[in-house]
């Protein structure tokens, strides 16, 4: 029975029995992937600096939305409770707009799913975007992995210490620049970027600042492909989601195998014996971020990116053999190749139409819902306690607390009505009355709670309660709100 | 360990055993994880310095010090002293505007509102209610009935100095205790009472003397309450003649009113709230719904 030394404890056996199976604890391996080049590898490069391009200076954008509210294009402005994009402005309460674009955002990660498998942890997830921008300042000071290698192999010296240290610092200074710029979308930002470069920016910018300093760094710098495996539950949804259709990053089975080094090749043709494509470089492997073998098929830990197919045509070339031995195709096709039928494609099928369907169903629902909502809204809100009160002389009056709501830029003023209990008379504190209707004036872009009493005769029976409308019509536009609650009469003593 | 109990290694962690047994599972002594252990110490760190810098060893009266002069109390004081600064502005001019003007000036009346609000719930709610509905005795402040005036500044002046308070300056006006004085026997009461419930437009009761309590209202009653019954505020008498009762309107409720009295306190709040925090109340009361 094997006993392993204690000072390797940690990688135990657990099952006597089984000396020899997969240890269940396994510490990470360092992943070092070598830089490539070629079709994929540009597109990332493009994807990589249009997305961070988008984040970093998104916050500059300005918009005019007229004098004395904020000229930002997109900001979260959440000391007065506004998001700002563009040329929609959305209140707290309609955070369904926010819960519609996750929807969208949903459904939108689905039909790429289902077009070209996982795009978005390829090219557009942060975490692949920015992972790959610290590679690059990695390979930049410590040079490609083979440099790099050969400087470790020597121990600790002057040059590699220096270079560990420029990378980490660097690093730093990217993922400080992340923090810096995600905190420009609370906030004006070139206010803000003079407020923080002067210290006098508020106290919780720079305690945001320092979370994402923390978390690109951390995610992007050290935990890398871990978050992908280990972390995002997104490739087991997609896991769950692809079929027989979808184009994935594929090894080509039925060209490559059975894989044989460059020169076992050869003598196996000149033999007249099966050689496949593969000549076993392992390139595929050594370029990967994820650090898997996309010859053992579709996996988790596959983020799609397309690398290995750059890498793979690359030796290819070399070799003399057609490209696109990895390829992005289906393992459908794979078959079908093998078999000596011709390869199908295929766009249109019941899914991609469902999730098309779905996805314009819900965009249209959320253009239309914005480009009708109207300028003004109402809410009620009857007194917990008193129900009623019994006035001097014998009528009953009931409160409401009303929330009139302005979103027009301009001031207005709302004419506010109630129906539903007959001969009641309306009174606002603070607004002049005529007992039916009230000339409420709220500021722009802004609400005006007011105290409602309504005024009803005296009771003559049993406790009742009806409802009532109250309504409120926008003396500029004519557009009317309406809420309900109701009107509690007690029982007649 | 002693040569008596030798260190168990256990088989197949090659980790030593604490010698600790049970029903055949044995404890393994692995090491502390290093990240605890060092927040552990850098923990041990922080309480020194924590020790020596800000109050914390309990003595017989108080705690040690601390070298930095800490104090909870004054931290708190610092906090509200902020938070007087941030509402500033607001505050200073709900003490200088007329309180009759703040009501037409919606931002100013928004703001006495909330302030007022929260000074009730402190305050008032205890024999007012949450809502200012009131009970028996406590009166409803939601209705246009006002035993000392339901105008604003009639409202602020009781609350300023309340009603009975022991304050000279607050409502000092009771309803005598007719019937346990010995100034009117039990019939004549009882026939005050249906002549009171009359006033109010109440069916008069079987066997009830509306005549002769008419008569003893003249003779007892109008001084304070009126020739017509209507109340005056600057005697804090009731208005007869309403349907808000504030110990009740039935005729047993009437009855006992006029055997023993009434004269429920209203404490005074000057010097015990701010004159702001007053106006706001004063305000919020008026704007309840009853306010005249």
């Amino acid at each position: 029975m094997a006993v392993p030394n204690a000072a390797s404890h940690l990688d135990f056996v657990v099952d006597p029995e089984h000396p020899d199976a997969e240890p269940f604890y396994a510490p990470s391996k360092r992943n070092y992937p070598q830089a490539v080049k070629g079709f994929y590898r540009s597109i990332k490069w493009a994807a990589l600096v249009a997305t961070l391009a988008t984040y970093y200076l998104l916050p500059f954008v300005r918009w005019n939305r007229g004098p004395g509210a904020p000229g930002q294009a997109v900001l979260l402005d959440l000391a007065d409770r506004r998001f700002y994009f563009f040329f929609v402005e959305i209140w707290p309460q309609e955070a369904y707009y926010v819960a519609g674009l996750l929807v969208l955002a949903a459904l939108v990660l689905f039909m790429m799913n289902a077009l070209a498998g996982r795009v978005w942890c390829g090219y557009l997830c942060p975490q692949t975007v920015w992972t790959d921008l610290f590679f690059a300042v990695e390979r930049r000071f410590e040079g490609d992995l083979h440099a790099r290698r050969a400087r470790e192999a020597k121990g600790w010296t002057f040059d590699r210490a220096w270079r560990l240290v420029a990378k980490h610092a660097t690093w730093v200074l990217i993922a400080w620049w992340t923090g810096g710029a995600w905190v420009l979308y609370f906030s004006d930002a070139p206010t803000l970027v003079r407020a923080l470069a002067t210290l006098q920016a508020p106290a919780i910018a720079y305690v945001w600042i320092g979370i994402l300093t923390f978390t690109t760094y951390a995610l992007a710098g050290h935990m890398r492909e871990q978050v992908c495996v280990y972390m995002c539950p997104w490739p087991r949804i997609q896991a769950a989601l692809t079929d027989e259709w979808a184009l994935n990053v594929t090894y080509r089975t039925d060209r490559g195998e059975p894989r044989l080094s460059l020169k076992k090749s050869h003598a196996a043709r000149s033999r007249g014996e099966p050689a496949g494509d593969c000549v076993d470089c392992r390139q595929c492997v050594a370029v990967c971020p994820t650090g898997v073998d996309i010859r053992d098929g579709l996996q988790l830990g596959c983020i799609q990116c397309g690398l290995c197919i750059d890498a793979c045509d690359a030796v290819m070339s070399k070799v003399g053999r057609p490209a696109r031995l990895i390829a992005y195709d289906t393992d459908m096709n794979v078959a079908r190749r093998a078999e000596g039928k011709p390869a199908l494609r295929r766009l249109v099928r019941p899914r991609t139409i469902l999730y098309a369907v779905a996805i314009a169903a819900v965009g249209s629902l959320m253009l239309w819902r914005l480009t009708t909502r109207p300028g003004g809204a109402l809410a009620i809100a009857h007194d917990r306690n008193p129900l009623s009160v019994t006035l001097a002389d014998g009528s009953i009056q009931n409160g409401y607390s009303a929330l009139v709501i302005n979103r027009d830029a301009a001031p207005r003023t709302f004419d506010l009505s109630a129906s539903g209990v007959p001969g009641a008379k309306l009174v606002v504190e603070g607004a002049p009355s005529d007992g039916t209707r009230v000339r409420i004036q709220v500021p722009g872009d802004d609400t005006r709670e007011v105290r409602v009493l309504l005024r009803a005769a005296a009771p003559s029976g049993a406790a009742t309660s009806v409802p009532v409308t109250f309504t409120v019509v926008n003396e500029t536009s004519g557009e009317t709100a309406t809420a309900t609650d109701r009107f509690e009469t007690p029982a007649a003593n | 360990m002693d040569a008596k109990h030798p260190v168990e290694i256990d088989e197949f962690t090659g980790v030593a055993t604490t010698g600790h047994e049970w029903d055949g599972i044995k404890e393994l002594n692995n090491p502390l994880p290093r990240w605890w252990l060092w927040t552990f110490y850098a923990s041990i760190a922080f309480a020194t310095v924590y020790v020596v810098l800000y109050p914390a060893i309990p003595l017989v009266r108080g705690a040690t010090p601390g070298l930095l002069g800490w104090h909870s109390r004054e931290a708190v004081s610092q906090d509200l002293a902020a938070l007087d600064a941030t509402r500033g502005g607001e505050m200073e001019k709900l003490a200088a505007t007329p309180l009759a003007a703040i009501e037409s000036d919606p931002k100013l009346l928004s703001f006495a509102r909330d302030a007022g609000r929260a000074a009730f719930a402190d305050d008032c709610a205890p024999c007012h209610g949450a809502g200012g509905q009131g009970s028996i005795g406590y009166p409803n402040l939601n209705a246009n009935r006002w035993l000392w005036g339901g105008k604003v500044d009639q409202i602020y002046a009781t609350i300023e100095h309340g009603a009975r308070s022991g304050d000279p300056k607050g409502h000092q006006g009771l309803m005598p205790a007719f019937g346990r004085d010995g100034i009117l026997d039990d019939a004549k009461i009882s026939h005050v009472a249906d002549y009171v419930r009359s006033l109010a437009g109440f069916p008069a009761a079987k066997g009830a003397d509306v005549a002769d309590g008419l008569k003893v209202f003249q003779a007892n009653c109008v001084v304070c309450h009126g020739a017509d019954g209507k109340g005056n505020v600057q005697v804090g008498s009731a208005n007869l003649t309403t349907k808000v009762w504030l110990y009740g309107p039935t005729k047993e409720d009437i009855v006992k009113g006029v055997w023993g009295g009434h004269g429920g306190v209203m404490p005074y709040w000057s010097g015990r709230l701010s004159e702001p925090t007053i106006r706001a109340l004063a305000v919020y009361v008026h704007t309840l719904g009853g306010g005249q």
